[in-house]
């Protein structure tokens, strides 16, 4: 029996989103195509579009279907840096923070070599945007910012940014608004009008919908410039071929999700407290990371992260995985090696402090056995991994 | 038994794995991760440190059925073997980087690591072979398959090491290995193998140090063995004992033979040079023995073999210790020795031992200074 302690990477695909993609997968039809295929499968990435943006209160033309997460966040901080300073070419700065997903941050240090200045704007202990030295370094200089880029929730420590505040602090001067909320949505209430951003990630394999498959939600006003030319779809700020049965087993997650959201967020943070005051007891050196206090303007309600002070992030989770319980170290570079997390590294800790933690993240199948599970392995597991470290650190 | 496999991602350390994995053993794979930015290193298709290489050796674990994870050496390899390398190099000595990599990344960090984390063994695709001994000890012997045989790289280990290790291809041919791999669908049977130090990316050594070793006694003069100036050079880490080619002296020898560099003094950077048959050593002194079993008895000359360089001739010799120093007197002269070097000494196919060499007597002269 897998122990799936993992949701925050990917969480399974809820039943009722892969009828719906499977229903769809013998069809034909290309989506621009005029005759009567083609219309029934624009009918149903239309309607699916239509439930998207019930569901994430938005109008269904600020749906922008993409690839997922990664295209999305490419998509917000390029295209909007680029025509932002189009439009004006004094504007120059992005504002964001360094606990940003790789996606966000990685697209920003490619831009600050296109003549972009990029200004990552600390966070504190808990992970949390100082939003005093935000409005601070918008205020230098409201003119040269082209956008600002701020995630919902951390996916690392779980912690929430005070996006309204930023959102209030940039549109004081007209400066748009980019939220990665792939963490956010299905554990947190999450209202694209409401919060006021001007454009929002979300991916489908996050919330039980299928892989390669997600949306920007972008404001009318605004038009990024395209990554991808070609056909002209969605609006012609992403062209490709639009893939139906994707896009309606994603509708069908996000509006299950949203549906459920209250209840799983819930029941998710009895879990959570269960496992981390479980891990406490059993291994009383643990150090918690992120917000302490529950809430959905504080954390994710499903992640735990842990610092298990003398051992290496590594022996832990394969000592684990050996166990059939699966977690997380943080973020891995292509080869697969465990590098110490930009995130906890940005939060004041030290590059060791880094590599000894862990993280838990619970979703939607999770349950009370997982966290026995883990809560009953724990403590010989790092008995073991702080063996493994010190005799690996004693010369031979 | 709960064993580690070391997977490089090349077709011998796959079917170690598989082969340890047929046995029975409970194997886990592991790719070790000797540079914090893989592509540093190295960006061809050979060698231990690419993504590729990763992946080469993922795709294998998938084949065999066990699990994988890739483990970041990375700062002990820099510290233990890249730093080492260098500055063996920048005092004018040879270092053999993977006997380096085996004393301390291979059987040891990584060892210890993987007995701490409960497993029993490590194991690896090296060409040796593992046998108990009439007294109980681990003994380590030359691969059946000469031609590939590793013994000489393995020379660092002890009998605490060699009990944790597992070397399944000792009794195998490469060519069989090969085809064993190819059998059991393991995708790199036909990868070509790694000849070359697998720190630097284009096989080019001497440029490599060049750019690492660029303010290290930057120029010195070139001498003949009686001290006549014969050229200058841009740094003595440019050189190796027993390097013929590439020393642009201008006024060719006196009788029109080639000439060999015969010794380097890093401190004033005179690389001295000199017929062939000045290279020829008849003994030579090394420091820091490692003894696969028990330590020859000091003082008592033990008569056996000794190889001097990887894949090198066996030299019949005599070695005498005294505590933490070797001489060994080499009854089949050889050329060409550098301090730096290991020496491994064999009784008949079995390894005894290995030392650092610290200074080399010349055969020709009646005793070069010894140096280091």
């Amino acid at each position: 029996m897998t122990v799936y302690l993992d949701h925050a990477a990917t969480t399974p695909i809820l039943p009722e989103a892969a009828a719906a993609m499977t229903a769809q997968l013998g069809r034909v039809g290309n989506a621009s195509s005029l005759h009567a295929s083609g219309r029934d499968a624009r009918r149903l990435v239309e309607e699916s579009r239509e439930s998207i943006a019930r569901a994430l209160g938005c109008r269904p033309g600020e749906v922008v279907f993409t690839s997922g997460g990664t295209e999305s966040d490419n998509l917000a901080i390029k295209g909007l840096f680029w025509s932002r300073r189009s439009q004006d070419p004094r504007r120059v700065r992005i504002l964001s923070t360094p606990v940003e997903h790789h996606a966000v941050l990685d697209p920003l240090m490619w831009l600050a070599t296109e003549g972009a200045k990029v200004e990552l704007v600390g966070v504190d202990r808990l992970g949390r945007l100082d939003i005093d030295a935000f409005r601070a370094a918008v205020e230098a200089d409201p003119e040269s910012v082209a956008l600002v880029s701020v995630m919902w929730a951390n996916n690392e420590v779980g912690t929430v940014q005070p996006v309204r505040d930023v959102v209030e602090i940039a549109h004081a001067h007209g400066i748009p608004v980019h939220t990665d909320a792939v963490q956010a949505l299905g554990q947190l209430p999450l209202d694209f009008a409401a919060s006021g951003v001007d454009a929002m990630t979300v991916t489908g394999h996050k919330i039980g919908g299928p892989y390669g498959v997600g949306t920007l939600l972008v404001r009318r006003e605004l038009q990024p410039t395209a990554l991808l030319h070609g056909g002209g779809q969605e609006r012609g700020i992403r062209s490709g071929t639009i893939d139906p049965p994707a896009i309606a087993g994603f509708a069908v997650a996000c509006e299950t999700a949203v549906a459920r959201q209250g209840e799983l967020a819930e029941r998710l943070a009895g879990l959570r407290d269960a496992l981390v005051s479980g891990v406490l007891r059993e291994v009383p050196d643990a150090i918690h990371n992120g917000d302490p206090q529950p809430g959905p303007d504080h954390r994710l309600p499903g992640n735990a992260h842990l610092e298990f002070p003398g051992c290496e992030g590594d022996s832990l989770l394969m000592l684990l995985d050996a166990r059939g319980i699966e977690c997380s170290t943080g973020s891995a570079c292509d080869a697969g090696v465990p590098q110490a997390s930009h995130v906890l590294l940005a939060m004041g800790s030290s590059e060791e402090f880094a590599r000894s933690s862990l993280r838990f993240s619970l979703g939607h199948t999770s349950s009370q056995a997982d966290v026995d599970a883990l809560v009953a392995a724990i403590g010989p597991v790092v008995e073991r991994a702080r063996n493994a470290a010190l005799s690996s650190r004693s010369a031979r | 038994m709960r064993v580690l496999a070391a997977m490089s991602g090349g077709v011998d350390s796959a079917v170690a794995a598989a082969r340890a994995a047929e046995e029975g053993h409970d194997v886990t794979g592991i790719h070790l991760a000797l540079s914090r930015n893989p592509k540093s290193y190295r960006t061809g298709a050979r060698g231990c440190c690419t993504i590729e290489d990763a992946n080469d050796a993922r795709r294998a674990a998938d084949v065999i059925g066990i699990p994988f994870y890739v483990w970041d050496m990375s700062e002990r390899f820099h510290e233990d073997v890249v730093e080492d390398f260098l500055s063996e190099y920048a005092e004018g000595r040879t270092p053999n980087p993977c006997l380096r990599c085996n004393e301390k990344i291979k059987f040891a960090a990584v060892l210890d690591r993987a007995i701490g984390l409960g497993f029993d063994a490590v194991v690896t695709g090296h060409y040796a072979q593992l046998r108990t001994g009439s007294d109980g000890l681990i003994e380590m012997h030359r691969a059946e398959d000469m031609s590939k045989d590793q013994s000489y790289v393995l020379g660092v280990l002890t009998q605490d090491q060699l009990a944790h290790s597992l070397f399944p291809l000792g009794d195998t041919p490469k060519a069989v290995i090969r085809e064993e791999a190819a059998r059991r669908g393991l995708a790199v049977a036909a990868k070509p193998d790694s000849h070359d130090i697998c720190f630097i990316s284009d096989g080019d050594t001497g440029g490599w140090l060049a750019d690492k070793l660029d303010d290290v006694n930057r120029g010195g003069v070139i001498v003949s063995a009686d001290g006549e100036k014969l050229g200058e050079h841009e740094g003595s880490w440019r050189y190796t004992i027993g390097q013929r080619r590439g020393l642009r002296i201008g006024t060719p020898a006196a009788d029109g033979q080639p000439r060999y560099v015969l010794d380097i003094e890093p401190v004033s950077g005179t690389v001295t040079v000199g017929p062939r048959e000045a290279l020829a050593v008849d003994g030579l002194e090394a420091i820091r023995p490692r003894w696969c079993g028990t330590a020859p008895e000091p003082g008592v000359p033990l008569e056996c073999t000794v190889q001097l360089r990887a894949h090198g001739d066996e030299h019949r010799a005599v070695v005498t210790t005294d505590g933490d120093a070797v001489e060994v007197q080499l009854l089949d002269p050889a050329s060409g020795i550098a301090p730096g070097q290991a020496v491994v000494v064999y009784a008949g196919s079995r390894v005894v031992g290995s030392a650092t060499i610290s200074a080399t007597r010349r055969a020709s002269t009646s005793l070069v200074e010894a140096r280091r």
